[in-house]
C-alpha cells in the first residue's frame, strides 16, 4: 500500500495553516512521488490478483470435474441478494470516481461526502454479507439434526440442495470456495473501510488539493479493484447454471 | 558381483540399462562443461592474476558470435538430453499388453500388494523374470511413493486415484522397496524387498501356501452379495448396462462424450455412479462410496474385465490380461 | 590506489541515533537493511542446529539417535526456517535495501515506512513460526503436502502456516518498494542499461516476490482453513484433489528457487567485475538472461511432479520448459568465466566466494538437468540426489554469494575492514565442508536412498558418516566468519570510502555513508563497470 498522507521528514514551510510541504524528503519532486506512488499500487494490485488466482485456479478445476455439484449450490444462493450487492458496490465505484474527480477540482467538502458515501454503500454490503453468512452458519450451531447448515465439514447439511452421496461432499467444496472467496473479499473491504475513513478525516482537514490529491486516487484504485473482483465472483458463484 | 563402492544400484529391469545409459549421456555432457568451466577459471585466475596495481586490462564488452555459441550448442544438446529422456519416460508409462497386473495399495505405513491370482503380499513382491508386471498404485491414506531402485522405477500411490508403473525384471535376486514421498512418523519403516524369481521358483511359490481366492473370484462374489447382479444383468433385461465384454472398450456416454471402460471408469462407476452415465440407461444406480474398500473394488474392478461375452469365453480360472493402458491423469 | 584515512567520517548513518527507537522506528533503508541482518542470522543458527540435528540422526542407520518423531520435526524444522526465513529474504531484505538506493543515486527506497513495516511482518512471521516450531513442532516437510498436512499430521500445523502465510506479505512487499524504487528513482543520467547487474538481478527477484508469493499465501491459508474448519479442498474423500495443492503450492515454490538464486547471480556480476579490475562481458546478456530466468521460472513447476500420475505430454512441457529455464544461468556462466580473461585478477576473499560459487553452482546447476529429465528423474525425484541438487545451488551457490557480498560491501556498511587472512581460511573451510557434505549424496541418490528418511538400509551408512563430518566441518566454518566480521565492527581498521578500486555509485559515497546517502544526487554520465578509465573520486558536498 502506497504511502497515504505525506508527512514531510524534517522540512517544513512556512505560509497558510494547514498547509504542509507533502513533498517527502526522498523524492526529488513531486511529480516522482506520485508516479512512484501510483506504481506502487499497480504493483500492489497485480499481487493481488495473484493472491485471487489460486482461489480462481481451485475453482476452475471444481467445477469443470463437479458441475452438477457446483450449479446445485450455486443455485441455492440468493442471485437477487447477490445482484442486489453488486448494484450496492457499483455504486459505491461510482461515488469513489466521484470523490477522487471532487479532489482533482478542489472540492473538499464534496470529496469527504462522496467518500463517505462509499463508506456507506460499502457497509450496506458488508451488511448483507453478514446476513447472508448468517443464514448458512446458524444452523450449524447447537445441537440437532443441524437442517440448513452449509459450512463444509461433519454439520454440512447436503438435503438443502438436493443432493445425495459421493455429490454432498463436491457440493462442501462449491461452499468452501464460496466461503474462502466472498470471505477474503469481504476482508478487503473491511480493511478499506477504516483507510477511506482516514483519508475522509484528512480530507476534510484540508490535506489535498488538485496538485497533491495521491492518496485518494490511490485509494479509489484499490476500491475499485475489490469491485473487479466482486464482479467476476458474482456470476461465478451466483449465477451457474439454471435448474 | 558389486563392487566396493557402489554407484548405482544393481540393474535389474529392462528399464535400468536405458535410465544409467541416459544419466551417462547426460554426466558426461556436463561434466565436460563443468570440467571445461572450472578448468578456465582456474587458468584465467593464475594466469591474470594481478601482478601490479598498474594494471590496466583490456576494454572487452562482450562478443555476439561467443553469446550464441554458447547459447545454441547447450540448447542443442539439452534438447537431446529432452528429446532422449521423454523417449524414456514414454517407455516407462506404456506397459506391454501381456503384463500381469498386480495391485499395490499403500497404507501408513505398509505396502499391500495382490498379485491377479490372488495372493496377497505386505511389504514384499515376488515375481518372476522376465515377466512384464504392471502396477495398479493407489493410496488409503497420504500420498505414499513406490519405490524400486534396482528396477528404476517410482510412481506415487495418491489416495482417490489410481496411477500405473509397470517393470520386467530382468534378473533374479531380493532388491529394495521404499516409499518415497514422506508420509509421516514411519515413513522410514514403510519399506520392503521386491523377490524375482524364475519362472518355475515362481510357480511354486504361488501354490506355496493356502490356495487364496484370486481377486477374479473375490470379485464375483461382491458382485452377487452387494446386488449388482441385480441391475447389471449379461441379457439386456437390466436396469443396468451390460457388463460383459465392456472392460477396455469405449463406452458412449448421456452427456455425448465417449469414455473408456478401463480401472479408473469402473471406479468411479461404483463410487460416483451419476457422474458418467451410460446413454440410454437411468441415472439410478446407488452409490457404494463407504461400503467398498479399496481392495474390495480392486476385486470387482478384477471380475468385471473378466466378464466375457459369449463369443470372447476364454478358459475358466486364467486371469484376463487388462487391455487399459494405464491410469487417467491430470 | 586509495588513500586510507585514520579514522571514520564525522557524520554516518550509524551515528544518527544510539537508542532502540532510532533503530525500531527508522525509516533509514541502511538501517533496516541491518535489522534484517541481524534477525536472519538469527534464523541462520537456528535453521543450522536443526540441520545438525537432521546430521546427528543420520549417523546411524537404524534410527536410534532420536524419535521417528523428532527427527521429523528437525527435518521439518530446517526447511521452514531456512527456506522461508534466511534463503528468501536474505540477499534482498539486507543487502537490496542497503545498496540499492546507493547504487541507483537515490536518498532512500521509494517506501521507507512500507520498508520498516515490512521487516516488522517478517519478524512477526519467523516469531509465530517459532513458537509453532518450538512448542509441539511441525512435521509435514517445509513442503506441506496434503492430504498428510491436513488431514493426517499430529502438530501445529495451522500456527505454523499462519506464520509463513505472514512472513510471505515482508517479501511481497519488499519486491514491490524495489520495483517502484528501480522505476522511478534512478539518478539522472542512470539509464537502465546503466544500471549495475546487482540492480537487474533484484528487480527481476522482485517481479518473481510480488506475482509468486501471494499465490503459495493463498495456498498455505487454505491448508489452514482445511485443518481448522475442515473444508474439503483437498481431500480426496470428499472429491478435493491432492495434486492440486501440489501444483499450487509448486507454482510459487519454484519461482522462489529464483528468488533464492538471483541476487546471488547479482553479486557475482559485482564482486568478478571489480576483482578482474575489468568490464563485465556481456552485459546486456547478464541483464536479459536475469528477467528470462524470471519469466520462464513462472513456468516449469510441475517438474517437481513428474511421477505423481500426471499425463505424459504435460510431463513433457515442463521437461522441455526446465531445459530452456538451464539457458540463461549458462550465459551468466560463461561471461563471469570471461570477464576473468585477460584480466587483472585479485584473490581477496569476495572473489574467492566467487570462484567457490561458479565452481558450486556449475555441479547444482548441472544436476537441475538430470532431475529435469524426464527418463532420469523416476529414478531420482524423491531421493539424496534432489536433496544434494538443490544444497549445491543455495549453499554451495546463494550462500557463497551471500558470504562474498558481505565481504565485498562490509567496508561500505561499517566502515571497517575485517582481517583477510581470516576470509580466506574460514572460505576454505566453508569450502571443503560444504562439499564434504553434499557431494556423497549425489551418490546416495543414485543408489536408491530416499528423502525424509529417520532410518535407512545400512550399505548406506558410509556415505551418511562422511556427509555428517562434512556437516560439522561446514558448521565451524560459518563461525569464522561471524566471528570476525562482528569484531571488525569494533577494532576493524577504517576502509576509507572505496578500499577496493570499484565502479558503482555506492563507492563514491563516504564509507558508512550519510543517512542520506548523496548530499548531491549524481549525475550518472558513465557506462557501468568503466574500469579502464580512472576510479572516481568520492563525491562531496
Amino acid at each position: 500500500m502506497a504511502e497515504l498522507g505525506a508527512q514531510a521528514h524534517g522540512t517544513h514551510h512556512p505560509g497558510s495553516a494547514g498547509a504542509r510541504n507533502p513533498l517527502q524528503h526522498h523524492f526529488t519532486s513531486l511529480e516522482q512521488q506520485r508516479e512512484a506512488s501510483s506504481l506502487g499500487m499497480w504493483v500492489f494490485i497485480a499481487q493481488e490478483v495473484l493472491f485471487f488466482g489460486g482461489l480462481f485456479a481451485a475453482y476452475t478445476v471444481y467445477r469443470s470435474t463437479y458441475p452438477e455439484a457446483f450449479a446445485a449450490g450455486s443455485h441455492h444462493l440468493s442471485w437477487k441478494v447477490g445482484f442486489f450487492n453488486t448494484l450496492v458496490l457499483i455504486a459505491s465505484s461510482l461515488t469513489m470516481a466521484m470523490g477522487v474527480y471532487s479532489a482533482a477540482i478542489g472540492k473538499k467538502q464534496r470529496v469527504v461526502a462522496f467518500i463517505l458515501a462509499t463508506i456507506l454503500l460499502g457497509s450496506v454490503f458488508l451488511g448483507v454479507k453478514y446476513f447472508e453468512y448468517g443464514e448458512k452458519i446458524r444452523p450449524c450451531f447447537g445441537d440437532g439434526p443441524h437442517t440448513g447448515c452449509l459450512v463444509p465439514g461433519a454439520r454440512f447439511d447436503a438435503s438443502a440442495l438436493h443432493l445425495e452421496g459421493p455429490a454432498a461432499g463436491h457440493a462442501q467444496i462449491f461452499f468452501s470456495l464460496y466461503f474462502a472467496m466472498t470471505g477474503l473479499h469481504a476482508l478487503h473491504m473491511i480493511i478499506g473501510v477504516p483507510i477511506l475513513l482516514l483519508i475522509a478525516y484528512w480530507a476534510w482537514r484540508g490535506r489535498y488539493s488538485p496538485e497533491y490529491h495521491t492518496p485518494v486516487e490511490l485509494v479509489g484504485l484499490y476500491w475499485h479493484f475489490v469491485d473487479i473482483v466482486w464482479i467476476f465472483l458474482f456470476p461465478l458463484l451466483y449465477l451457474i447454471g439454471s435448474h | 558381483m558389486t563392487p566396493a563402492f557402489p554407484l548405482a544400484p544393481e540393474q535389474a529391469s529392462s528399464f535400468a540399462g536405458e535410465v544409467d545409459a541416459l544419466f551417462l549421456f547426460i554426466l558426461g555432457v556436463t561434466g565436460l562443461f563443468a570440467v571445461g568451466i572450472w578448468i578456465a577459471l582456474f587458468y584465467f585466475a593464475i594466469r591474470y592474476r594481478r601482478r601490479s596495481e598498474a594494471d590496466r586490462p583490456p576494454e572487452i564488452h562482450g562478443s555476439l558470435v561467443l553469446e550464441l555459441t554458447w547459447t545454441i550448442i547447450p540448447f542443442l544438446l539439452m534438447s537431446a538430453m529432452f528429446v532422449w529422456g521423454a523417449k524414456v519416460f514414454f517407455h516407462l508409462n506404456r506397459p506391454p499388453d501381456d503384463a500381469m497386473t498386480v495391485s499395490v495399495v499403500g497404507k501408513r505405513w505398509m505396502w499391500k500388494l495382490q498379485h491377479p491370482t490372488g495372493q496377497r503380499e505386505i511389504n514384499e513382491l515376488h515375481v518372476p523374470v522376465g515377466r512384464a508386471v504392471k502396477l495398479v498404485i493407489t493410496s488409503e491414506d497420504t500420498i505414499h511413493s513406490f519405490f524400486v531402485p534396482a528396477f528404476r522405477i517410482k510412481k506415487d500411490a495418491v489416495p482417490g486415484r489410481y496411477n500405473m508403473a509397470w517393470f520386467r525384471a530382468t534378473k533374479t535376486g531380493t532388491y529394495h522397496l521404499f516409499c518415497a514421498e514422506y508420509c509421516g512418523t514411519e515413513h522410514s519403516k514403510m519399506i520392503g524387498r521386491v523377490v524375482v524369481m524364475e519362472p518355475e521358483e515362481y510357480q511354486v511359490w504361488l501354490a506355496g501356501g493356502p490356495t487364496p481366492e484370486s481377486p477374479v473370484q473375490a470379485g464375483e462374489k461382491l458382485f452377487t452379495e452387494l446386488n449388482c447382479i441385480t441391475c447389471h444383468r449379461p441379457d439386456s433385461a437390466g436396469r443396468g448396462p451390460v457388463l460383459n465384454g465392456i472392460f477396455g472398450r469405449a463406452v458412449a456416454l448421456a452427456s455425448g462424450e465417449r469414455v473408456v471402460a478401463d480401472e479408473v471408469y469402473v471406479r468411479e462407476s461404483i463410487t460416483s455412479p451419476a457422474a458418467k452415465v451410460v446413454a440410454g440407461y437411468q441415472p439410478v444406480m446407488p452409490t457404494y462410496l463407504g461400503q467398498v474398500s479399496e481392495e474390495q473394488v480392486i476385486s470387482l474392478i478384477a471380475y468385471i474385465e473378466s466378464l466375457q461375452t459369449p463369443s470372447q469365453a476364454a478358459p475358466a480360472g486364467a486371469p484376463m490380461p487388462s487391455r487399459a493402458k494405464g491410469a487417467r491423469s491430470r | 590506489m586509495t588513500s586510507e584515512p585514520r579514522s571514520l567520517p564525522a557524520e554516518h548513518y550509524l551515528k544518527a541515533g544510539w537508542d532502540l527507537k532510532s533503530w525500531l522506528l527508522t525509516t533509514d533503508h541502511k538501517r533496516i537493511g541491518l535489522l534484517y541482518l541481524v534477525s536472519i542470522t538469527l534464523m541462520f543458527a537456528i535453521g543450522s542446529l536443526y540441520a545438525g540435528i537432521v546430521r546427528w540422526n543420520l549417523l546411524v542407520p537404524d534410527g536410534s539417535q532420536m524419535s521417528a518423531e523428532a527427527y521429523n520435526k528437525a527435518f521439518t524444522g530446517h526447511g521452514v526456517v531456512m527456506v522461508f526465513f534466511f534463503l528468501i529474504p536474505s540477499i534482498p531484505a539486507t543487502l537490496g535495501n542497503f545498496l540499492i538506493p546507493l547504487m541507483i543515486g537515490a536518498k532512500d527506497l521509494a517506501f521507507p515506512r512500507i520498508n520498516l513495516l515490512s521487516w516488522y511482518i517478517y519478524v512477526i512471521g519467523a516469531a509465530l513460526t517459532m513458537w509453532a516450531l518450538v512448542s509441539g513442532g511441525l512435521e509435514t516437510g517445509w513442503t506441506f503436502y496434503t492430504p498428510y498436512s491436513t488431514v493426517f499430521a499430529e502438530s501445529n500445523v495451522e500456527v505454523a502456516a499462519i506464520g509463513i502465510f505472514v512472513a510471505g506479505f515482508s517479501s511481497i512487499l519488499t519486491g514491490l518498494n524495489f520495483i517502484v524504487t528501480i522505476h522511478k528513482m534512478r539518478a539522472p543520467g542512470l539509464t537502465w542499461f546503466r544500471l549495475p547487474l546487482f540492480v537487474w538481478a533484484h528487480y527481476a527477484t522482485s517481479i518473481i516476490q510480488v506475482l509468486g508469493t501471494p499465490v503459495v499465501a493463498i495456498t498455505i491459508l487454505l491448508v489452514a482453513l482445511e485443518r481448522i474448519f475442515h473444508f474439503g479442498f483437498f481431500d480426496p474423500n470428499r472429491g478435493g484433489d491432492p495434486i492440486l495443492f501440489q501444483h499450487l503450492f509448486w507454482f510459487y515454490s519454484h519461482p522462489a528457487v529464483y528468488i533464492m538464486i538471483l541476487p546471488s547471480m547479482g553479486v557475482i556480476s559485482e564482486i568478478v567485475t571489480c576483482f578482474s579490475r575489468k568490464r563485465i562481458f556481456g552485459y546486456s546478456f547478464i541483464a536479459m538472461s536475469s528477467l528470462a530466468i524470471a519469466a520462464i521460472g513462472f513456468l516449469v513447476w510441475a517438474h517437481h511432479m513428474y511421477v505423481t500420475g500426471m499425463a505424459v505430454y504435460s510431463a513433457m512441457v515442463f521437461s522441455a520448459l526446465t531445459y530452456l529455464v538451464a539457458v540463461p544461468s549458462a550465459i551468466k556462466t560463461f561471461n563471469w568465466t570471461a570477464t576473468l580473461f585477460r584480466g587483472s585478477v585479485q584473490w581477496d576473499t569476495p572473489m574467492i566466494y566467487v570462484f567457490c560459487f561458479i565452481g558450486l553452482f556449475l555441479i547444482g546447476g548441472l544436476t537441475g538437468l538430470f532431475l529435469g529429465n524426464l527418463g532420469v528423474d523416476v529414478h531420482l525425484t524423491d531421493t539424496y540426489f534432489v536433496v544434494a541438487h538443490f544444497h549445491y545451488i543455495m549453499v554451495g551457490g546463494a550462500i557463497m554469494g551471500y558470504l562474498g557480498a558481505l565481504h565485498f560491501w562490509w567496508p561500505k556498511i561499517t566502515g571497517r575492514k575485517y582481517v583477510e587472512s581470516w576470509g580466506k581460511v574460514s572460505s576454505l573451510l566453508v569450502f571443503v565442508g560444504f562439499n564434504l557434505t553434499f557431494f556423497p549424496q549425489f551418490v546416495l541418490g543414485y543408489l536408491g536412498m530416499p528423502r525424509r528418511y529417520h532410518a535407512y538400509p545400512e550399505e548406506f551408512q558410509i556415505l551418511n558418516v562422511l556427509s555428517t563430518a562434512g556437516a560439522t566441518i561446514l558448521g565451524f566454518g560459518y563461525m569464522f566468519p561471524f566471528s570476525y566480521l562482528t569484531h571488525s565492527i569494533f577494532r576493524g581498521e577504517p576502509a576509507g570510502d572505496n578500499p577496493w578500486g570499484a565502479k558503482g555509485l555506492e563507492w563514491t559515497t563516504q564509507s558508512p555513508p550519510l543517512t542520506h546517502n548523496f548530499d548531491v544526487i549524481p549525475v550518472v554520465t558513465e557506462e557501468p563497470y568503466d574500469y579502464a578509465s580512472p576510479p572516481k573520486e568520492a563525491v562531496r558536498g
